[in-house]
């Protein structure tokens, strides 16, 4: 036996586990092993709040003097909502690179060669990322804060937005899940989404008006379902909305939560069918 | 280390499968797989690159589905059954699947608690097993901090936490250092020491050798040969004497003595002066042998009896139809 090695491997004692663990007690524990992962490295959660507060005051302080609004109102107050919603649409990145990362590494594998529910692996990302984007959400609206930013709607109506700009993270997420596990092993695949987030993330209500852009583009960043729910938060906020005509402007609300229920219905079925196509 | 390989007590094999196939695409990954590995026993599976040795550990450890055939491990059928399997064997898949951000005790207490110990059960094993493994002074450091032995050790700790009967080890000594193999090999020897299968795919021979009482030889997805690693030895055709001579002359003088001396006719090489002897009867002719060039007055550099290496089999049996 070499120095680096001890005695022998010893038996474990003890009763063995009879069952094999909850899916959600198992999705809890590597929601844990994520918050686990920030305590260590905490540089990772650091430096993509700092991109977020960089884009803010990119938007707030550089462009946001040459942008006006449909309907009047203050740039620094219709940003704020829209950057939260940018926010949790770029969040598809980050959950997709994390079920990439594993799925290379060969966590993923060592996880489903143990007795683990199918959806405890999947779980455990939206619970890491859920979490994470709370955090962030929590950074931007002190953030706007302190750039000026006031919420003049009541405080069930603040919750209802955060609610609402979860929900979105939520509905998303599945995509990052699914492309994490599809396309994400390819690197070539993975720096396309990583590409494309930015116009698809560019292309809504976000930063300006659909009003101001050309019809058929205005169209389609109306249908955006990123617009929808930067819509719904701005009026729920109490903020300028930038949009006053059309069917956003009359059913933001219920589009913020419709167009998420409708990305779950399709895209969580399709990440539980690409988990299970791994054994293919 | 090296068990006798005979089975003890004739138990049920600790791993079954019987005619596996697995397409992908157009290539047939497994074609017609069968094996058995005895209970306590090191099974090694050696073949050439893309032979299907993987394709098959991913099968047997439920992390994919075989198009058709059926595997049995520690009793629990694949397909019907992948739960059990999964409780009673572990999987230490070719790159060290540990958390690297992660301390080497969180990685085990995680691992622990996924498998269903509580935490403070979890916290208890993950300490034992870091002990065992050499990790306890490295066990706060995270594992990115490790060496590639340091490393597949935590591995393999993870794949123990719950005393599996089977142990899937696919390739891992794949891009170790010789100190990091060394490590591994004792690591598994000592498993199989206490009694867990070992089912061990890998491209060094000399791995298989050392660790495995039994081996099988795969080619383009079935299996082409099977036996202890001496029972293969001698099928490649037995013993031999080589004697090393110090010029041309020498050389063929030493093959003019000792023609008849074993019954085949001694081999002379011209260029390395060097003398190949068959030796069916083994150290009784080589005892002939040397007592014929002692009667000739001729005194080789160097004499010896020299078996076959598990290389040569497994070139010959892998490269047979090629080329």
């Amino acid at each position: 036996m070499s120095a680096h090695t001890a005695g022998p491997i010893p038996r474990r004692t003890g009763a063995a586990p009879s069952r094999r663990i909850g899916t959600l007690h198992g999705g809890w524990i590597l929601t844990q092993r994520e918050l686990a992962h920030w305590a260590r490295q905490p540089a990772t959660p650091v430096f993509s709040l700092l991109f977020t507060i960089m884009l803010l005051l990119m938007f707030a302080f550089i462009f946001g003097g040459s942008i006006r609004l449909p309907g009047g109102g203050d740039y620094i107050q219709f940003l704020l909502p829209g950057m939260m919603a940018l926010a949790m649409m770029f969040g598809v990145e980050s959950t997709m690179t994390a079920m990439a990362a594993d799925a290379k590494k060969g966590i993923t594998d060592r996880f489903r060669s143990m007795p683990l529910g199918d959806a405890s692996v999947s779980l455990g990302r939206v619970g890491a990322d859920m979490v994470g984007s709370a955090v962030e959400l929590a950074i931007l609206i002190g953030g706007g804060l302190l750039l000026g930013w006031r919420t003049t709607g009541s405080p069930a109506a603040a919750a209802a937005a955060v609610l609402l700009l979860l929900w979105l993270r939520f509905a998303l997420l599945w995509a990052g899940i699914c492309l994490g596990l599809t396309v994400g092993r390819h690197q070539g695949a993975e720096t396309l989404v990583q590409v494309l987030v930015w116009p698809v993330g560019f292309l809504s209500t976000v930063f300006a008006a659909p009003e101001l852009m050309p019809p058929w583009l205005g169209a389609l960043a109306a249908w955006n379902p990123v617009s929808a729910t930067a819509t719904a938060v701005r009026e729920l906020f109490g903020s300028p909305t930038g949009v006053t005509v059309g069917w956003l402007a009359e059913h933001a609300v219920l589009a913020a939560v419709l167009w998420p229920l409708a990305l779950t219905a399709v895209l969580l079925p399709l990440s539980a069918r690409a988990y299970r196509r791994l054994r293919r | 280390m090296r068990a006798d390989g005979c089975g003890p007590d004739g138990r049920r094999p600790a791993i079954r499968a019987v005619g596996l196939r697995k397409r992908y695409g157009t290539l047939d990954a497994l074609d017609g797989f069968d094996l058995e590995a005895e209970a306590g026993a090191v099974h090694g599976l050696l073949g050439p690159n893309g032979a299907g040795k993987s394709t098959a550990v991913s099968i047997l450890s439920t992390l994919v589905e075989a198009d058709g055939g059926t595997a049995e491990v520690a009793g629990a059928d694949v397909r019907r059954d992948p739960g059990a399997v999964r409780r009673r064997a572990g999987l230490i898949g070719q790159h060290p699947a540990v958390d690297e951000i992660l301390g080497g005790r969180q990685n085990l207490v995680m691992f622990g608690r996924l498998l269903g110990l509580r935490r403070r059960e979890a916290a208890a094993r993950a300490d034992e097993l870091l002990e065992a493994f050499g990790l306890a002074e490295a066990a706060a450091r995270p594992a990115s901090s490790y060496s590639g032995g340091m490393r597949r050790r935590l591995d393999i700790a993870a794949g123990m936490i719950l005393d599996p009967e089977v142990l899937f080890l696919d390739e891992p000594t794949a891009g170790l250092d010789p100190r990091g193999r060394i490590d591994v090999w004792e690591a598994v020897a000592r498993i199989a020491a206490r009694g867990t299968t070992v089912l061990l795919t890998t491209q060094h021979l000399e791995e298989a050798d050392r660790l495995a009482h039994r081996v099988s030889i795969m080619k383009a997805g079935r299996i082409i040969a099977e036996g202890a690693p001496d029972q293969l030895k001698r099928q490649r055709g037995g013993d031999r004497i080589e004697i090393a001579a110090g010029d041309p002359a020498a050389a063929a003088d030493i093959g003019r003595a000792l023609t008849g001396a074993t019954g085949p006719a001694p081999e002379v090489d011209g260029l390395t002066h060097r003398v190949t002897v068959p030796a069916p009867r083994g150290t009784a002719d080589l005892s002939e042998a040397v007592r014929r060039l002692d009667a000739a007055g001729l005194a080789p550099d160097d004499i010896g009896l020299r078996r076959p290496t598990l290389d040569e089999v497994f070139l010959a049996l892998t490269e047979k139809e090629d080329a």
